[in-house]
């Protein structure tokens, strides 16, 4: 199990917080019951309420270790692999292949070969009489909510703790915040973090100017304004990277760090094909291609994530604010803005991070890049390297800042 | 984003595009408080309560109550729409429809051609259909293939909330008149709507499933009836894709054809009667264009020949529901195991 990017991030467990009462009374049964262990809907996002587990991959009866791959699961936005959170003999699918159920319910039971049937059963009916779901909105965890900054409506979901240093989430071409959710959870415990959705996407205002990066970065600087935010570590995808980049270089005195996953602007190709057919298409089946190209294992791609682009293009003035913005950074396979030989002018230390098989933008961009910028290629990753190897780039956020 | 149910996002959908453009008003029976009826003026909004509150906002200049007949009503909206408004009118049940049927099908449907391109109509008749709601054959049918046949109609049927906005204030930016169909036991149905407004093209189909085994289409409330077909013949191993074409008119032939050819067996969901029905008719069109596909004969789950019933009993049995869905879909399957094993 080396593939650590799959593995889930510090994924809280309801029995955690579980009330000892609720436990039985009698020593050798608590003994027993401490053989018992549930493994349950995990919450990978901050808006994530509920998940499908699209099939199990170990049978009833398997002996299954810690960190092995046991389930898919898809999210409403990407399907990912689920590695086990205990180990022991699988006892029990309490879910079946293709059902949705909320965060924290119940899938399947892990117990010793010597804890009897009953008492997994005892386990199981326990365990479902006392689940309740998470309210979403209210104890489910922030929202996504929107804001005025610089005569802009932004939308953004901001959560995390009080102190610490900020963390500014900036999203690339045609995605919005819910891009950073693999990320933005694991990464609160320790600092306050903001994804926000740039002008012309997700639930922003969908004005762009000429949709250029000095525009979309004077945006992101009149909300760090307006959320008084003096200075932050800015982690920016793609065209959002080579946003923060430009913040970096534009306004130093407000960014303590950079992080740049598949950066725009580090080299002159971009893959034409993507941008266009990624505006064009307005059906499902056709766009798809498309959207498998941001990923190195296409089957990541969920039908969930392909109609959320959809619902996003069909918005008013997004359509328009894509191609402003399309026609002011990219001429077909070659990119407009080169950031490249300024990047040894930032006075920050400087993370970038690739996914290898990047088809979008390519992995070469991050060779030869000056000294104050330190390089990490993730390998079996595509665009979207942070939704794909998640944990790993999450390690990059963490040791930069 | 938010969820709405299907009321709030045809509500919704009405505000935005009035807010948008001043040139579109709303009139229809009872649709703010009631022709005649004392007090308040938004006492009703509606049989179902989708106008509620435009009335206020908008006033009675845009909000028109109109009087018992559509005949007048709906050929004043047709004029209207040909004068420069963006007229949207309530006709309550399609059943009613029939009294207007001279102002729909030889006025609005016909003003583009006879007029040699120079005149637009942008009239929207948003109407209920659908039986299930215990109100007899005379205020349950679903006449969506009638309007179909009419070339100059455009026809919409939306399967949930989220499409419901989307196909409304696409149907009132249409430059050509368009019969709105709205489910009568859907109104309740919530989902995430986006607070935006936008439109979704007509003509292009949404594959809501997808799979290898059997193409289901099925329109308006028979979508969801498909999914959840879908759904659970998918733990037994059979997948499916399911197309919701979202209009009947225009039609999106190319993705009907292209998921058939690829699963190779066609089962359609129509709550309408059969006889010149879209069960049928996407029937014809894939006999005709992708036979050569095909691996099992065509199956068609519809409503009887016959009128909705009133007895509960009866019309429950009347509606196609995913029990007979699942059936047609094994039925297909089965067809041709059982050939190849002969």
């Amino acid at each position: 199990m080396t593939d650590e990017g799959r593995r889930p991030q510090r994924i809280p467990n309801w029995w955690d917080e579980e009330d000892s009462t609720d436990k039985p009374a009698s020593r050798s049964e608590e003994d027993i019951m401490a053989d018992i262990q549930p493994i349950t809907m995990p919450k990978w996002g901050l808006a994530m309420e509920e998940g499908m587990l699209a099939r199990w991959t170990v049978d009833v009866g398997a002996a299954i270790e810690l960190g092995q791959e046991i389930m898919d699961i898809e999210t409403t936005k990407i399907a990912n692999v689920f590695e086990s959170p205990v180990a022991g003999v699988l006892r029990r699918r309490v879910v079946d292949d293709g059902d949705t159920v909320p965060v924290g319910a119940l899938l399947g039971v892990v117990a010793g070969p010597d804890v009897t049937d009953e008492a997994v059963d005892d386990f199981v009916n326990a365990f479902l009489e006392n689940f309740t779901p998470e309210e979403s909105g209210e104890a489910g965890g922030p929202v996504p909510e929107t804001v005025e900054a610089g005569g802009r409506r932004i939308r953004r979901l901001k959560a995390g703790s009080e102190s610490g240093e900020p963390i500014v989430f900036i999203h690339g071409f045609g995605a919005d915040l819910s891009t950073w959710m693999l990320n933005q959870a694991p990464l609160a415990e320790e600092r306050p973090v903001h994804a926000i959705d740039l002008p012309g996407h997700g639930g922003s205002g969908k004005e762009v100017g000429d949709g250029s990066v000095e525009v979309l970065a004077r945006a992101v600087l009149a909300y760090m304004d307006a959320e008084g935010l003096d200075t932050a570590h800015l982690v920016g995808h793609s065209l959002g990277a080579a946003i923060a980049a430009t913040i970096a270089l534009e306004a130093p005195d407000r960014v303590s760090g950079l992080t740049l996953v598949a950066p725009a602007g580090l080299g002159p190709e971009i893959s034409g094909d993507f941008i266009a057919g990624f505006i064009k298409e307005s059906r499902a089946r056709k766009l798809r291609p498309y959207l498998e190209m941001l990923v190195a294992d296409p089957d990541l791609v969920t039908a969930d994530m392909v109609e959320d682009v959809l619902k996003f293009k069909r918005l008013d003035g997004a359509l328009a604010a894509l191609q402003a913005i399309a026609a002011a950074n990219f001429d077909e396979n070659t990119q407009r803005v080169s950031l490249r030989d300024r990047l040894g002018g930032i006075g920050v230390p400087v993370h970038v991070v690739w996914g290898e098989a990047d088809r979008v933008l390519p992995a070469s961009h991050a060779e030869g890049l000056p000294d104050n910028v330190t390089v990490t290629v993730i390998p079996g990753a595509g665009h979207i390297v942070h939704m794909e190897k998640a944990g790993e780039v999450n390690k990059v956020i963490t040791g930069a800042s | 984003m938010s969820k709405k149910s299907y009321r709030q996002a045809i509500n919704e959908a009405l505000r935005q595009e009035m807010e948008r453009d001043e040139r579109v008003i709303i009139m229809g029976e009872d649709i703010a408080g009631g022709t005649g009826a004392a007090g308040d003026q938004d006492a009703w909004g509606g049989p179902m309560g989708v106008t509620k509150g435009l009335r206020p906002q908008f006033g009675g200049d845009r909000v028109l109550d109109t009087h018992l007949a559509e005949i007048s009503f709906v050929g004043a909206a047709a004029g209207a729409a040909l004068t420069g408004l963006r007229p949207v009118v309530e006709l309550m049940f399609v059943d009613f429809m029939g009294v207007c049927f001279d102002q729909i099908f030889n006025q609005a449907a016909k003003f583009r051609y006879m007029f040699g391109g120079k005149a637009v109509t942008p009239l929207v008749i948003r109407t209920m259909y659908g039986a299930g709601f215990r109100a007899a054959s005379q205020h349950s049918q679903c006449l969506y293939p009638v309007f179909t046949h009419i070339p100059g109609l455009k026809v919409a049927l939306p399967s949930n909330a989220y499409e419901a906005k989307g196909l409304l204030t696409q149907a009132i930016r249409d430059d050509d008149p368009v019969i709105f169909f709205e489910h009568k036991a859907m109104y309740d149905e919530e989902m995430e709507v986006p607070d935006e407004p936008y439109a979704i093209p007509f003509g292009e189909a949404n594959v809501t499933r997808e799979g290898d085994d059997v193409t289901i289409v099925a329109f308006g409330r028979m979508v969801n009836f498909a999914n959840q077909a879908a759904d659970s013949l998918a733990k037994h191993g059979i997948t499916c894709t399911v197309v919701d074409p979202r209009t009947t008119s225009p039609l999106d032939t190319e993705t009907i054809l292209e998921t058939v050819e690829e699963t190779g067996r066609l089962v359609v969901v129509d709550e309408a009667h059969p006889r010149c029905g879209m069960a049928g008719d996407i029937a014809g069109l894939v006999a005709e264009r992708a036979f050569d596909s095909l691996k099992a004969p065509i199956k068609l789950v519809t409503a009887p020949h016959a009128p909705v019933p009133f007895s509960p009993v009866l019309e429950d049995i009347y509606i196609p529901g995913v029990a007979r869905i699942e059936e047609a879909v094994r039925a297909v399957v089965e067809h041709d195991r059982k050939v190849a094993a002969e």
